[in-house]
Parts: structure tokens; C-alpha cells; sequence
């Protein structure tokens, strides 16, 4: 009876967790789906704990010190995460989930091992599960941590090109194979510690060879990874609800980094071997040509004649902390009856839906904020196009052959009436393509901080309106 | 330098305006305006003065230094033009041979608009786009003025009205400008044109866009010729079948400097409906309709109006003349650099080189080939060859399903050897797989953040296999076990609130 009441508890939260993900596809649906999330978590923890508790007591065995430590480590985890979670700066949010990726790698080779040491001599199947768990959990681990290291700066964005690394790859995949007959022929730990030392290497190595700028396809890739992790612990502890809720998670992060690879015009194999660019030698074309610049008082002016207004983010407004700025500027130019709306490229940011997240935190309403296919057929009937910090999704060369984001889909901000580009100087966006935006007659730069330009813009436009 | 602005001898249009005069007054220039030269277009000579130009006569508005016009000057006109002054007008030197050597012999440097190259930096210069649009507008506007019924369908007590079909053919800028204007008052309006890539253009515009039938194979192995002719014959039976069920149609297919291609014959404009209308835009190059007067309207046996106006932008003289000085100040922004009111033919500049046809008593005319950088024509090229490579033969439909038969045979092999709880396991993984698939497709792009939060927290559910390795009598195990559970909770915990907040800072307007 017991064992019937736990399964149909994560039964129960199993399906909690689907709706969880079924509610956050819509704006109106996703705090329900949030909701829902937690409560699955709650009955899975709670009938678990019960479960146990209620086997200890059954057998008068009541293990003290084991629920002291539960509690102790639920408790610090709660207060630490509950912490992190509400002190973290909306800009550093990729870096935050990369980290708690690593949470759960880790956690799943600290449960492989623990299953391991358990039950030592277990038979065939369940030895090959620990050791996938292990080794996908130990991938998971280290790659996510570089992810968080390269989103905060702590690692250099470049992508690393170790000299053959492809060859590397695969040498340690194979020396996984061979350590993976060892440890299920002979049951012993040495194979399954070097395997976990090779996987954490392959973790590093896998993710350091990928640019800062497909760190979008990067963190939902490693999404998915820790929920293959989760499942292949369900599989070891045979524990259905681990194997619902690792399976749930592996197939949307695997769908979502298909949907990022997708809207970069990339294959998802290109992504995860790495190396943006290196198929592309001494690219740097384009043409180079007379740029005009204009200051924000000019900016100003422009924008306060303007009857309809895009705004264009990228990366760089993330780095300034410009989102503040930018919607008080929305508002001023709303209330001058100008129509603003956003343009947002699926892949701007460092995370997927970055940019939308940060300007819902400074309040912009989520309805003027449109999606690339939705918004580039308006751009030819916009007055002004305002590019705050982004490049190579707004780069014309990607309609041309032979570059490292040709055929990437861009906005097409150059058809609007003036373009209005935010850069802190004329140096290429981050696949090293000169961008002739910057060249075209109808556009114009305005250099220097994001933030500070936005913000010099807003004093100036009252003025503007007196004098126009 | 002054300008010269003088009133044109048979057009309402004028070369600058009272804004227009400001932005040339802006770069320096002082501008003589000829008496009466704005009457036609509605801008009188106090709103000119009130600018900051002059009021002067023919022979001072001639006499300057430079020239603004319209149309070509007359002989008469000419007479009066300085050596050594700069001309802007339209020429139409593609048209006309020997133009440039008449303004080369009197010392004239002369710049026609109608040479401006197509480049996205001459954009702001290209007069002839401007015309067109005003051109499509108008001719939608002649069109409802012949048409003796409503252009848009109503229901009324009286009846009900069908609403009036309007087909554009030629979908370069007057025929968008007329499917807008069309589709404003209410038609129901089709387009069509030889460049299927436009359709998305005319989509937007709100018209139906009517495919030409293709036939694939005749155009990529070398038959162009044939192609061509047989191109034709598909579009004339395309004309043919609509002609009987349309009641306005507008042409605009011109080519510059050729007569223009003949798209409705006499037979179809005689199966058109009594009190259907043809408007012609491409009347100048001798129309596209065969029944075509140039310049003139008028009604056919069976009761079609054609109108063949060639004056349809001077029928706007206001706007036109507007978007026109606009132009000009454009241009002679590029040929001032420094704001001082001096002109520079600066041959470096492509524009300027390619509209200039003489300079110096020496003829320009033709100009270099415009070497067209990063602009749209190298990319239709390559879209062009993209288009030509031929595909990856997809794989014969059988290879998917030997490889899931295989897959699944192997997994079949390989479970039957598991133990029995792993087969059930795998059942649920599976089916979880399948649902996590479909759930995920529709998200929101605005919503990934948050759904990849969400995915996170909800698989730190690691934590409760962590929680059943507590209860071990392992010592090792269970401080293993203790780290497990307390990093899994950070993730649960701060997942989910993470979560919370964001989606809380997610508002409507």
C-alpha cells in the first residue's frame, strides 16, 4: 500500500510538472504554471520524506540523525537559493541558471556514486546506468560552471581551439567506452573515478570551445542535460518520478536549444562542437565606409518629431544596464503620442528571452515588445529605429554568402527611416563581421555608454519639445 | 551661389517649395524664386518670400547659378542659362540622344534626376520613385472618378453593393502605391507582376497576388528566349481570365526608354465589362494597353474608359513638388559638403558622376557602370544561384522507417534482458519524452527565461533520490547523500523563486 501511495504521489507531481511547462508557454498561463511546479515539488518531497520516515517507524528503526540532516540541508539549500533568487540583478540571470545546472550535475554524480557504494555488486543494468548517470551528471557539472564562468566574465568569451580538439573529443569518448566494459566487468571504483575525472574534463573542454555568443544555445543545451542527469538517477534508484520529471526537462532544454539553433541559421551539431568562426578564415569584408555621427541632443530632436519608433536590444544594453533608461524613454515618447514597440532577435542576450526579461523588469509592458517575424515587415513604415547595443542581429552582411552569420535571419533596420545606433565605438559585433549598417546613408551613431546616452536623451527631450 | 527656381512652362509641379527653399537656404545657397512659379501647386509668392527667398523675374531665375527645374528647359529657356551654371532637371538622356552635348556646347553642367543609380545612398535623391508613388495614388483616383459605382461593397436597405475588383499589373512603386490607395477606399484588389518575389510586398499591401502558372524546367536550361515567350503567353491567359471579371485595372508596367510591353489586348478590354476602367500609368513608352491613347481618356465602343493621362504626378502638384525639392535639396546636400553655399561636381561620387551629363564643356554622358557594393543587387545574384543549386535529393521515404524498425528491434533485444522494473521505467521515459516534446513547442519566445528557471527547479526533483540515500547505513553514503540534498535544494528553492519574480515583473499595458 505504501509503495502504491508514492506512485501515485509522483504520478501526481509528474503531471504537475507537464502542467508547470504547459503554463509557461503563455504569459496569461505561466504564473499558474509556476504554481503548479511548486506544488509537484511539494508532494514528491513531502511523500517521499513520509515514505521513508514511516518505513523507519514500521521497522523501529527511527533514524534521528538522518531527518536532523535532511532538515539541516533542506533548510540551508532553501535559504541560500531563496537568497540567491531574489538578490540576483536581472542581467546576471543566465549566469545565475548556469549555475544552478551545475547544482544538479553535480548532485546526480553525488547520487550515482552514492548508489555505487550502496549496492557495490549490482547487476549489469544497473551498473550501466550509474555510470552514464555519473558521466552525464559530470558533464553537466563543469560545463555548466565554465557557461556561468564565460557569462560573468571570470572566463574569456573567445572560444578555445585547442589544435585537433575534435580528436580529443572523441579520444575521450572512446576512453569512456573502454573505462564503461572495465567498471561493469569488474565493479570496481577506479574505472568509475577516472571516467568521472575524463567526463569533468570533456564538460570543460566541450563548453570552453564555444563563443560567448552562442551561450543562448548553450545554457538550454546544458538544461537538458541536467535532465537526462535527473533521469538516468530515477533509472539507477528506480524511482519513477525521476524519470518523468529528467525526461519532461531533457526534451524541452533539447527543443529550445533546436529553436535557438534554429533562429541563428546554425546546425545544433556546429553549436555543440564550438568554435564560431573557425570555418571562416580572415572574414573581416565588408565594406568599410563614412560613418555620421550625431549627438544625443540630435537624437533627441529626431525622436521627438517621430510619429512611430522601434527599439532594437541587444547584449550590449544588458552590459549597461540601459533597460531602466530605455523604458523611461518609452514612456516619454509614448506620451508625445509616438508609437514605440520592440524588436527583440531570438537570440539576443546571453539567454533565450534575455532582453525580454529585462525589460519586463523595468516595467515594459510585455505587449509592445514584439518577436522578430512578427515586427520586420514593419520596419520600411518606421520613422526612427533605435539599435541600443546589438550588431550582428542587426547586420545586413548576414543576407550575403560567405560570412560566418550568413543566413542568419536579421531585423531589417536599415529599412526604416533613420537608424539610430548606441555603440561604444566602431569595432565589429561578435563574429568579427564589419557591419555595413553603420555605413548606410539613413544611419547614424551615437557613441558612447548605453545608459548614458539614453539617459542624456531623456533630459534633452522636453527641450526638444519646446523648440520644436 | 544663387538658385534659380523658374516657373515651369506647362507643368503645376515646381522645382522647390516654401519648406524646400528652407533646406536650401540651410546649406548656404540664396534662392531666387521666378514670380508665380508655386501659383499652379498652391504655394504663393508671400509663403516663397516668407521662406527667405527672393521674388524675381524669368531672366533672374535662369540667369543663376543654379538651376532647378522640372521639365527640360525649352531653347527659349536655355538661351537664358549661363555658361558655367549648374542644371538640375530631367532629362531623360537614355531617351533623347545628343541632350548632352547641347548642354555640353553651351558650357552647362548639366545633372538629370532620372540618372539617379538605384543604390540604397542615393535613395534620398530618387525623384522618379517619388513621382511613381504619387502616380499610382492618382491613378487609382481617375480610375474612381471614371468608375460610375462605389469602390467599396455595402448593404444597404436598398440592396446590397459588391464591392469594385481592381487588378494592378506591375508591382514596382506606383503599382504598390495603387494597390494601397485601392485597398484604402475599400476594393478588392489583385496584383500581379513578372517578379514573383513581390508577392510578399503586395500581400502586405493588402492584394491578393496571382501567380503567373510556372513551368519550372523550361527556364534553368538555356531556352531564356522561349521561356520569355512562352512567360508571356501564361501571363496573357492570366489577363484573359481576368479581364471579364475585373473592373478597374492599372498598369504600371514601364520600362525606361522602351516601348512598354503590351499586356492587355484589344480582345480583352472588348470582353470587359460596360463601365470598366483601364488606367495607364506606362502611357508615355506607348502604354500597356493596346487600346492606349497617350494623354488622352477615352471611352471605348463597349463602354470601358482608358485613360492614358501622362501627367498623373502633376495632377498632385503639391506633394509633388514637394517630395521633388526634397529631392534637390538632397542632392545638392551631397554636393555641399561643407554648407557654404558652393557647389562641388565632385566626380568621386558616384551619384553625383552617374547623374552628371556634362561638365566643363565636355560631355559625361554615359557614366561608369555604378559599382553597387554591399547593396541588394549582388544578393539577388546570390539568392539567385542559391536558387539554382540544385537541392539534396530528399532520402526515399523508406529509410526513416527501416532506421525507428531497427531502433526499436534493438531496444526490443535489449530490454527483454533487463530486469522487469526497468522496462516499466522505460515505458514512463518514453511517454515523458513524447509529452515534453509537444509541451515545449508553442512557448513563447518572451517566456524561455523563465521556462528554462522553471525546468531547472523542477529537475533539482534529484533531491528526492538524495533523500532516500540519507536513510543509508553508510556513513560515507549518507554525508554524500547530505551535500546531494542541500545543493538540490538551492535549486528547488531558488529555481522556483526566481521564477516568481520574474514572471511577477511581467506586466500588460
Amino acid at each position: 500500500m505504501l509503495s502504491n501511495f508514492i506512485d501515485a504521489t509522483y504520478i501526481a507531481a509528474g503531471l504537475m510538472f507537464i502542467l508547470a511547462l504547459a503554463g509557461l508557454s503563455k504569459h496569461e498561463s505561466a504564473k499558474k504554471g509556476n504554481a503548479f511546479g511548486i506544488m509537484g515539488m511539494v508532494f514528491a518531497l513531502v511523500a517521499t520524506n513520509f515514505a521513508i520516515a514511516y518505513t523507519d517507524y514500521a521497522n523501529h528503526n527511527l533514524q534521528v540523525d538522518a531527518a536532523i540532516m535532511l532538515y539541516a540541508a533542506l533548510g540551508i539549500g532553501a535559504v541560500i537559493g531563496i537568497w540567491r533568487a531574489r538578490k540576483v540583478e536581472m542581467t546576471g540571470m543566465p549566469e545565475l541558471i548556469a549555475l544552478l545546472h551545475s547544482f544538479v550535475g553535480a548532485a546526480a554524480v553525488l547520487v550515482g556514486f552514492n548508489v555505487y557504494l550502496d549496492s557495490p555488486n549490482a547487476d549489469m543494468f544497473h551498473t550501466i546506468e550509474v555510470y552514464l548517470g555519473v558521466f552525464i551528471g559530470a558533464v553537466t557539472f563543469t560545463g555548466s560552471i565554465v557557461a556561468w564562468g564565460k557569462l560573468n566574465g571570470r572566463f574569456a568569451s573567445k572560444p578555445l581551439t585547442l589544435p585537433g580538439r575534435h580528436w580529443l573529443n572523441l579520444g575521450i569518448v572512446f576512453a569512456l567506452v573502454l573505462l564503461g566494459v572495465w567498471f561493469v566487468v569488474s565493479h570496481s571504483i577506479i574505472p568509475l573515478i577516472i571516467a568521472t575525472v575524463l567526463s569533468l574534463l570533456l564538460g570543460i573542454h566541450l563548453v570552453a570551445a564555444i563563443g560567448g555568443a552562442d551561450m543562448p544555445v548553450v545554457v538550454s543545451m546544458l538544461n537538458s542535460y541536467s535532465g537526462w542527469a535527473a533521469a538516468f538517477s530515477g533509472f539507477m534508484l528506480d524511482m519513477s518520478v525521476l524519470v518523468i520529471t529528467g525526461a519532461l526537462v531533457g526534451a524541452s532544454g533539447a527543443i529550445l536549444s533546436y529553436i535557438m539553433c534554429k533562429a541563428m541559421n546554425r546546425s545544433f551539431i556546429s553549436v555543440i562542437l564550438g568554435g564560431f568562426g573557425d570555418d571562416s578564415s580572415g572574414v573581416v569584408a565588408g565594406e568599410d565606409g563614412e560613418h555620421r555621427e550625431m549627438s544625443t541632443t540630435e537624437v533627441a530632436e529626431l525622436l521627438a518629431d517621430a510619429k512611430s519608433c522601434i527599439i532594437v536590444p541587444g547584449y550590449g544594453m544588458a552590459v549597461a544596464q540601459a533597460q531602466y533608461p530605455v523604458a523611461e524613454l518609452t514612456e516619454a515618447l509614448q506620451a508625445r503620442g509616438c508609437h514605440v514597440r520592440f524588436g527583440i532577435h531570438p537570440v539576443a542576450g546571453r539567454l533565450p528571452g534575455h532582453m525580454n526579461v529585462l525589460l519586463a523588469e523595468a516595467h515594459v509592458p510585455y505587449d509592445i515588445v514584439e518577436e522578430m517575424d512578427e515586427i520586420n515587415g514593419d520596419f520600411p513604415a518606421t520613422d526612427v529605429v533605435l539599435v541600443i547595443g546589438a550588431n550582428d542581429t542587426v547586420n545586413p552582411a548576414a543576407e550575403e554568402p560567405g560570412l560566418p552569420i550568413s543566413g542568419m535571419p536579421v531585423l531589417k533596420v536599415w529599412e526604416a527611416g533613420t537608424v539610430v545606433v548606441f555603440k561604444r565605438s566602431m569595432s565589429a559585433g561578435y563574429a568579427g563581421v564589419q557591419n555595413p549598417l553603420f555605413f548606410k546613408e539613413n544611419t547614424v551613431m551615437c557613441f558612447g555608454d548605453a545608459k548614458a546616452s539614453v539617459s542624456a536623451i531623456n533630459a534633452a527631450l522636453p527641450q526638444a519639445a519646446l523648440t520644436a | 551661389m544663387d538658385i534659380g527656381v523658374p516657373k515651369e512652362a506647362a507643368d503645376t509641379r515646381v522645382a522647390a517649395t516654401p519648406k524646400t527653399v528652407e533646406g536650401l537656404l540651410k546649406l548656404g545657397y540664396s534662392v531666387l524664386v521666378e514670380r508665380g512659379a508655386g501659383a499652379a501647386a498652391a504655394f504663393d509668392d508671400q509663403q516663397y518670400l516668407d521662406a527667405g527667398a527672393q521674388g524675381v523675374d524669368a531672366a533672374a531665375a535662369w540667369g543663376a547659378d543654379l538651376v532647378l527645374t522640372v521639365n527640360a528647359p525649352t531653347p527659349a529657356q536655355l538661351d537664358l542659362v549661363k555658361r558655367g551654371a549648374i542644371l538640375f532637371s530631367f532629362l531623360f538622356p537614355r531617351q533623347n540622344d545628343g541632350v548632352a552635348d547641347q548642354y555640353a556646347a553651351r558650357g552647362i553642367t548639366a545633372l538629370s534626376m532620372d540618372m539617379v543609380p538605384r543604390t540604397s545612398r542615393a535613395q534620398a535623391l530618387d525623384a522618379l520613385s517619388a513621382f511613381a508613388n504619387i502616380s499610382g495614388y492618382r491613378a487609382v483616383v481617375e480610375a474612381a472618378h471614371a468608375f460610375g459605382r462605389f469602390f467599396t461593397g455595402q448593404v444597404t436597405a436598398a440592396g446590397k453593393v459588391p464591392p469594385a475588383r481592381v487588378l494592378v499589373a506591375g508591382t514596382g512603386v506606383a503599382g504598390l502605391a495603387a494597390i494601397g490607395a485601392a485597398n484604402a477606399m475599400g476594393a478588392v484588389v489583385s496584383a500581379t507582376d513578372v517578379r514573383p518575389e513581390t508577392a510578399e510586398q503586395v500581400e502586405s499591401m493588402g492584394a491578393k497576388f496571382l501567380h503567373v502558372a510556372s513551368d519550372q524546367g523550361v527556364s534553368s536550361d538555356g531556352y531564356a528566349k522561349e521561356a520569355s515567350a512562352d512567360y508571356a503567353a501564361r501571363a496573357a491567359a492570366l489577363y484573359a481570365e481576368q479581364a471579364p471579371v475585373t473592373d478597374i485595372i492599372i498598369t504600371t508596367a514601364a520600362i525606361p526608354g522602351r516601348p512598354s510591353p503590351k499586356l492587355i489586348t484589344a480582345d480583352m478590354v472588348a470582353s470587359m465589362k460596360n463601365g470598366s476602367v483601364i488606367v495607364d500609368l506606362a502611357a508615355q513608352g506607348g502604354g500597356n494597353c493596346e487600346l492606349t491613347r497617350p494623354g488622352e481618356s477615352y471611352v471605348t465602343d463597349n463602354g470601358v474608359t482608358i485613360i492614358g493621362w501622362t501627367d498623373l504626378a502633376s495632377r498632385l502638384p503639391g506633394q509633388s513638388s514637394q517630395l521633388y525639392g526634397t529631392n534637390l535639396v538632397n542632392a545638392l546636400g551631397l554636393m555641399t559638403p561643407e554648407k557654404d553655399g558652393v557647389a562641388v561636381v565632385d566626380f568621386d561620387d558616384e551619384v553625383i558622376r552617374t547623374m552628371t551629363l556634362s561638365r566643363d564643356g565636355e560631355v559625361t554622358y554615359p557614366p561608369p557602370p555604378v559599382q553597387v557594393a554591399a547593396v541588394p543587387a549582388p544578393v539577388q545574384e546570390a539568392a539567385k544561384e542559391v536558387a539554382v543549386a540544385p537541392p539534396k535529393p530528399p532520402r526515399p521515404w523508406w529509410h526513416q522507417v527501416l532506421a525507428v524498425g531497427l531502433g526499436s528491434l534493438a531496444m526490443i533485444a535489449a530490454l527483454t534482458f533487463a530486469p522487469s522494473g526497468l522496462v516499466g521505467l522505460f515505458g514512463i521515459f518514453v511517454v515523458a519524452v513524447v509529452v515534453g516534446y509537444y509541451v515545449v513547442w508553442n512557448v513563447t519566445h518572451a517566456l524561455h527565461t523563465p521556462l528554462m528557471s522553471v525546468t531547472n527547479a523542477i529537475s533539482g526533483i534529484i533531491i528526492v533520490g538524495a533523500m532516500t540515500q540519507l536513510a543509508s547505513d553508510n556513513w560515507t553514503v549518507k554525508i554524500i547523500a547530505f551535500i546531494a540534498v542541500l545543493i538540490a535544494s538551492i535549486n528547488v528553492f531558488g529555481g522556483f523563486t526566481v521564477t516568481a519574480r520574474m514572471l511577477n515583473m511581467f506586466r500588460k499595458a
